[in-house]
């Protein structure tokens, strides 16, 4: 509904606070009344007629007024779904402009798309909630003053806009998915909300495999949570997860997910880290797992996207399928790269493939290496944990 | 809505070919009226800075912004909106090897 006052006002305070009104007055009228046969249109008009009682009183031109007054009374009774979704797509693809900071992207995406309160939203991502206010008013100031349209891109600038919008979501599964337990309830619940606006962008963009695909992955991922830490609230690798403890139900859409959009015949980054995931999925142990299956996806990958971390995490795939040694030449590689200068995991990486060498020594200096860069406690006990095994 | 296009260029790269030198002024005729100002500025080395402080005038020579990539022009240009006047930057030869800020102007 938001997304229909938006369009209609170009007001997008004015169009939240309508929205919030209509909800209101509904919840004392049908409570009073019952629920009217259409609520969705009766929301709608309700909402319609607030906002132009509000420019009214504005005086806010009497263009906007007229070419509001102007709009069809059956715009207003719901319109087919094939309007609603339009306007929930515009609504999408300008939080996700590239002309917004990335981060103001996040934040108005939550706010707008997934209805979360600015609080939420500031809980979620750790700050002030007047910084993520400010955030987001800044976002609806640069929209209005610097004329950012409120439609969907153009066909020849789907793809990169589609690609921001992906980026997005995938960056809110990955913010939700590293707050290990112990930590906000509601920065692991970003996951869900990342999901949830998966499952929109599905229902909106049925045959993109991109799009297919990422929904695909982050299902993939999520379902491993439950079994990635331990009752002490230790981080359990891959390798020694109780893989019983994987949620099958959400495996399984992920894997017919993955399905529908390999059929679409258009491959891309999401759909390669789907099918890795996938494959972890499949092998009912570790030791089952189909690692020259994933160093092949990894090349793949790394063709697409090949930043240090993608090529990394090749590196260790081919240890695991080829032999520790094949793996420590791709991560001795990597060393003189300075985007991964103080990524924790390069060491941690080289360490383990020296361990499995039986160069104890020096994997000890690469493990006192990691723990000088690991990020959060959790990582710091489980790499002392690592040194300590070897003694 | 008006925006102006900072067209902004490492002056040390060597200057447009003559292919893309008229193929921008083929991008500006075709925007016919909606093209408000239109400038070519010479190097920032011909540039004066002025500040005037406690009631003094301070000069110095040389550019505000001491960066590698300077403003070589500037154009003003009536557009639909913000993704109509980007598509107009992605078009000019400059954006290729510098940058074109895109900034909407005040209403008078």
């Amino acid at each position: 509904m938001v997304a229909y006052l938006i369009r209609i006002t170009g007001d997008w305070d004015l169009a939240e606070e309508c929205a919030q009104d209509a909800f209101a007055r509904a919840l004392e009228r049908w409570g009073r009344d019952g629920i009217p046969r259409n609520p969705g249109a009766w929301l709608r008009t309700t909402a319609r007629n607030r906002a132009l009682d509000q420019l009214r009183r504005a005086a806010l031109g009497a263009a906007k007024l007229s070419e509001l007054a102007m709009t069809a009374p059956d715009d207003a009774t719901g319109g087919s779904g094939e309007e609603i979704d339009d306007d929930r797509l515009r609504l999408i693809f300008t939080c996700c402009h590239p002309a917004l900071p990335v981060e103001a992207q996040v934040a108005l995406t939550l706010r707008t798309v997934a209805g979360l309160t600015t609080a939420e939203i500031a809980r979620a991502f750790l700050v002030p909630v007047e910084t993520m206010a400010k955030r987001l008013v800044r976002a609806k100031a640069k929209i209005r003053d610097a004329g950012i349209p409120y439609r969907v891109p153009p066909p020849h600038r789907l793809p990169e806009r589609r690609a921001a919008v992906l980026a997005v979501v995938y960056a809110l599964f990955s913010e939700g998915y590293s707050a290990s337990a112990g930590a906000d309830l509601i920065r692991q619940g970003l996951c869900a909300e990342a999901i949830r606006l998966g499952r929109l962008l599905v229902e909106l963009m049925p045959r993109e495999p991109e799009v297919l695909g990422l929904l695909s992955l982050m299902l993939l991922h999520d379902a491993r949570r439950p079994a990635r830490v331990d009752r002490a609230g230790e981080l359990v690798t891959l390798e020694d997860q109780d893989r019983s403890r994987w949620d099958a139900v959400a495996i399984a859409e992920g894997r017919a997910l993955l399905e529908a959009a390999l059929r679409l015949d258009h491959p891309g980054p999401y759909q390669v880290q789907a099918a890795i995931a996938a494959c972890h999925a499949a092998a009912p142990t570790a030791a089952a797992t189909d690692w020259p299956r994933i160093a092949a996806l990894y090349g793949r990958l790394a063709e697409m996207v090949p930043t240090p971390v993608v090529l990394l995490n090749r590196a260790v795939a081919v240890g695991m399928a080829d032999d520790p040694a094949a793996g420590l030449r791709l991560v001795e590689a990597l060393e003189a790269d300075a985007q991964l200068r103080d990524y924790h995991l390069l060491p941690a990486t080289r360490a383990d493939l020296l361990r499995r060498l039986g160069r104890l020594d020096e994997a000890a200096a690469a493990y006192r290496e990691a723990l000088r860069l690991a990020p959060t406690d959790a990582e710091r006990r489980f790499l002392t944990r690592r040194l300590a095994e070897i003694g | 809505m008006e925006y102006a296009l900072l067209i902004c260029r490492d002056e040390s790269q060597a200057p447009l070919a003559a292919p893309e030198q008229e193929a921008f002024a083929a991008l500006l005729e075709r925007l016919g009226p909606r093209l408000k100002v239109n400038t070519r500025l010479r190097p920032s080395g011909t540039a004066t800075t002025v500040k005037v402080r406690d009631g003094g005038l301070v000069i110095a020579d040389g550019p505000f912004a001491e960066t590698k990539e300077q403003v070589a022009g500037v154009l003003v240009v009536e557009c639909e909106d913000l993704d109509e006047a980007v598509e107009l930057a992605a078009q000019i030869p400059v954006a290729r090897l510098g940058a074109i800020e895109v900034r909407p102007v005040w209403p008078l």
